[in-house]
């Protein structure tokens, strides 16, 4: 019975940050462009500017 | 979707220089000013759709081909809808120093109005969905876990704790993602009506209120699985519709657009300055570049040209100006440059009329109730009456207050329509994404409901049984090496029947003459000299045809030297295929009309070419609209097919309407569904699939009626367990889901 004390809440904090972090992406807008993402995974070459190549496809 | 691409791209190279002085290429780079919008930190942004991108490289070329510029500071193709953002410092780049980019890497592009740039991204309502159906997907599968325990057998102690554990879960998670079945509940109740989201809302709050209640009292049976469950399978429907409409509305948005949306205006000192259209007055002097839209309505101040008024009336001929003449805003000036006094714009333009009669006409088809809420309309007063009856039954079978209620409550939870939540959106979800894979734009389900009913079809001709482009008719009475000599004139102008003569010369493999000096007569034709002799090419009249009418302008004329002119005659064709289409409707049951703008000669052609016995020609929007409201009120469900301004009120007034996506802005907007391809096979093709989605919408709900009619007797009799209502409600979930998917588009 103990052992639920602890199973429970590792069990529940895990799914808690698979749905934090399935929020975060569709707000950072991970889901605006699944073609684009399957296409893009075969261009190798970064671009020169590094700032360029920050995550997310909204503006700041 | 080439016929998609601008008609005429602004080109850039060497002659930039040269030809900055030509009001065309001023107001388009001055028009583009007006796409641009302010992002932060004081930089512009530009979104920019380029058809033509369809693979890795295509995304790496047009990014780098921008990002190599100088200021730039943010630049991403969007895939899925063929867009390019690009974000700059006002004071190191233009405007069109990014399309030029582009250009320059060899795709074809056209800015995005501010508006419909904002429609390509997803609507903040259908994020809301996502969100909402992300925390009732994890809700409903952590307090599953929670309850196979319970359902395996955990008692006492135990079992108290997992529900007090999914309490702690369910409720916020309910709170939050029940919302948008709650306010739309709210609403309706507000009004003394009910819809599909009235008995979701009743049957989900007494649900957990009870579960609540069992679990502080130690209860044995607690529903917050089923609670979370059935928010979850109904959000996914609604995910599922409006993720549909956010698709169409992209569609829809990459379109090309046709009405100006701003003007060249001539002041009194002779300087030029491109406004707005908001920024131009009456009186104003406007000047209209051959090949532009004319931007206000107005008269002819100075200049002769011809005017394809084809998108604004459903004339097919163009009809010649002069000044004095009147000109309507939409219209396009063919021939020559023309200076023209605004008269009325805004409110009082034609534009603004046709707008009026679209808005009161498209009031009749806001009271059409979708089938899900006619659906809701019986099904929710039978449910609440059989949970109230069971309540009664029990209470006078002698059973307690409590137990009473909590069979009711497991009535409402088992009756609850999580199938027919699905029923509906997962059939007309299917069917959309089947159809655009076809070029058929669908922008709502509403659509497809109200398109499975049509009785009547009502096509307009201009631009929709035709092309609204002309072409040779039949073979052109011209020698293989004089058709080279006239395609190669033809090569130099913007006319359409120029550039129908050139694309059909093309078509028999001839090449081009390549002629170096062409001389443009504004009005006239084309002339140049070739080999010590005099081409011309233009006016049948003015090139010395015999008994040349000046009023027949689908007709150009040839002359090589001193050789006798020789007349070419054109035609706008009717669409491929639309005979087989007209006969596939007429089979379908339809009964087939032609309401047309043009001239009487020109319709019944066309109507004997499709034979369609009833039509109508020289038509107005106002008799337009008032044909469809006459039939409408002999009881029929009109079906309008249209695409230019003139149509847009009868294709707001019909009870369903598709346009071509040649279609005028207003026609667009209007029509419920667009075509991509020039084959109206589009419209039988599209019926078919919405009598199959609504045949399927039927089966769907006999299904979820069937479970009902199984499922309820138990709920009654007492023996529903939590356990029951998730098994239950999956598996009918599943089933309806599984039917959808069989949905297949018509050949």
């Amino acid at each position: 019975m103990s052992n639920l004390f602890v199973l429970l809440p590792v069990a529940l904090l895990l799914g808690l940050g698979g749905l934090a972090a399935f929020l975060w992406s569709v707000r950072a807008g991970q889901y605006d462009d699944l073609d684009g993402a399957a296409h893009r995974i075969l261009n190798d070459d970064e671009p020169e500017d590094p700032e360029l190549n920050k995550g997310g496809n909204q503006p700041k | 979707m080439a016929t998609l691409a601008p008609p005429a791209p602004p080109e850039t190279g060497p002659g930039e220089a040269a030809r900055a002085a030509d009001p065309r290429e001023a107001a388009s780079t001055a028009s583009l000013d007006l796409f641009v919008t302010e992002a932060d930190a004081g930089r512009r942004r530009l979104d920019l759709h380029v058809p033509a991108i369809h693979c890795a490289a295509c995304i790496r070329k047009v990014e780098g081909a921008v990002r190599k510029l100088p200021g730039i500071t943010h630049a991403r193709v969007n895939f899925t809808t063929r867009r390019l953002s690009a974000e700059w410092e006002p004071e190191k780049l233009a405007a069109r120093d990014i399309v030029s980019a582009v250009e320059g890497a060899g795709f074809e592009t056209r800015p995005f109005a501010a508006a419909d740039a904002a429609a390509g991204a997803p609507d903040p309502a259908s994020r809301r969905l996502l969100k909402s159906m992300a925390v009732a997907g994890f809700a409903a599968m952590n307090i599953m876990l929670l309850s196979v325990s319970v359902w395996s057998g955990a008692d006492g102690a135990t079992r108290d704790f997992f529900h007090l554990v999914s309490a702690a879960i369910g409720i916020p998670a309910i709170a939050y993602a029940g919302q948008p079945f709650f306010s739309s509940a709210w609403g309706a109740l507000k009004h003394g009506r009910t819809n599909m989201d009235v008995p979701i809302s009743i049957g989900v709050i007494l649900a957990t209120a009870m579960s609540l209640h069992e679990t502080l009292t130690s209860g044995q049976h607690a529903y917050f699985d089923a609670a979370t469950m059935l928010l979850f399978f109904l959000l996914v429907g609604r995910y599922l519709d409006s993720l549909m409409r956010d698709r169409a509305r992209a569609g829809v948005a990459t379109l090309l657009k046709q009405s100006a949306r701003g003007a060249l205006v001539r002041g009194a000192d002779g300087s030029t300055e491109y406004r707005p259209i908001e920024a131009v007055a009456p009186g104003m002097t406007v000047l209209v570049a051959a090949g532009e839209r004319v931007p206000v309505d107005g008269t002819v101040l100075e200049g002769r040209s011809a005017i394809d008024r084809s998108l604004v009336t459903g004339e097919s001929l163009p009809e010649a100006v002069a000044p004095g003449g009147a000109l309507l805003a939409g219209t396009l000036n063919l021939d020559a440059p023309l200076a023209v006094k605004a008269t009325r714009v805004g409110e009082q333009s034609f534009l603004a009329e046709v707008v009026r009669l679209m808005e009161t006409a498209e009031q009749g088809r806001a009271r059409y109730t979708r089938i899900a809420d006619r659906a809701a309309r019986l099904y929710a007063p039978a449910v609440h009456l059989t949970a109230f009856l069971t309540a009664i039954g029990w209470l006078l079978a002698g059973a307690g207050w409590h137990q009473s209620l909590v069979i009711a409550i497991a009535v409402l939870i088992i009756t609850c329509p999580c199938a027919l939540g699905l029923a509906v959106p997962a059939v007309q979800v299917r069917a959309a994404s089947v159809l655009m894979k076809r070029g058929l734009l669908v922008k709502d389900g509403s659509a497809l409901e109200r398109l499975a009913t049509a009785d009547t079809v009502v096509f307009d001709k201009t631009g929709t049984l035709t092309l609204g482009r002309p072409e040779p008719a039949g073979q052109i009475p011209l020698s293989a090496s004089e058709l080279a000599l006239a395609a190669g004139l033809a090569a130099k102008s913007h006319h359409p029947l120029s550039r129908a003569l050139l694309a059909a010369a093309k078509a028999q493999g001839i090449v081009p003459a390549k002629i170096e000096t062409v001389l443009e007569q504004p009005g006239l034709g084309l002339e140049a000299e070739w080999q010590g002799e005099t081409l011309r090419l233009g006016r049948p009249d003015w090139v010395g045809a015999d008994g040349a009418s000046s009023a027949d302008l689908l007709e150009l004329g040839f002359r090589h030297g001193t050789a006798p002119a020789v007349r070419i005659g054109f035609t706008d064709p009717l669409r491929p295929d639309a005979r087989a289409a007209i006969d596939r409707l007429r089979a379908a049951g339809l009964d087939v009309r032609i309401l047309s703008g043009d001239r009487p000669e020109a319709v019944s052609a066309a109507a004997q070419a499709l034979g369609v016995s009833v039509w109508a020609a020289r038509q107005t929007p106002q008799s337009k609209l008032d044909a469809i409201a006459a039939l409408t009120a002999e009881g029929r469900q009109v079906l309008v097919v249209g695409d230019g301004l003139n149509d847009a009120p009868m294709l707001a007034a019909g009870h369903a309407s598709i346009a071509p996506a040649t279609a005028s802005d207003a026609g667009q907007t209007a029509a419920d569904m667009l075509f991509l391809n020039d084959s109206l096979m589009a419209v039988p093709q599209a019926l078919e699939s919405a009598r199959r989605a609504d045949a399927q919408v039927k089966q769907n709900f006999a299904m979820a009626v069937g479970y009902n009619v199984l499922a309820v007797p138990i709920a009654i009799a007492g023996f529903v367990t939590p356990l029951i209502a998730a098994v239950a409600m999956s598996l009918s979930s599943i089933l309806v889901v599984g039917n959808a998917l069989r949905l297949k588009v018509p050949e």
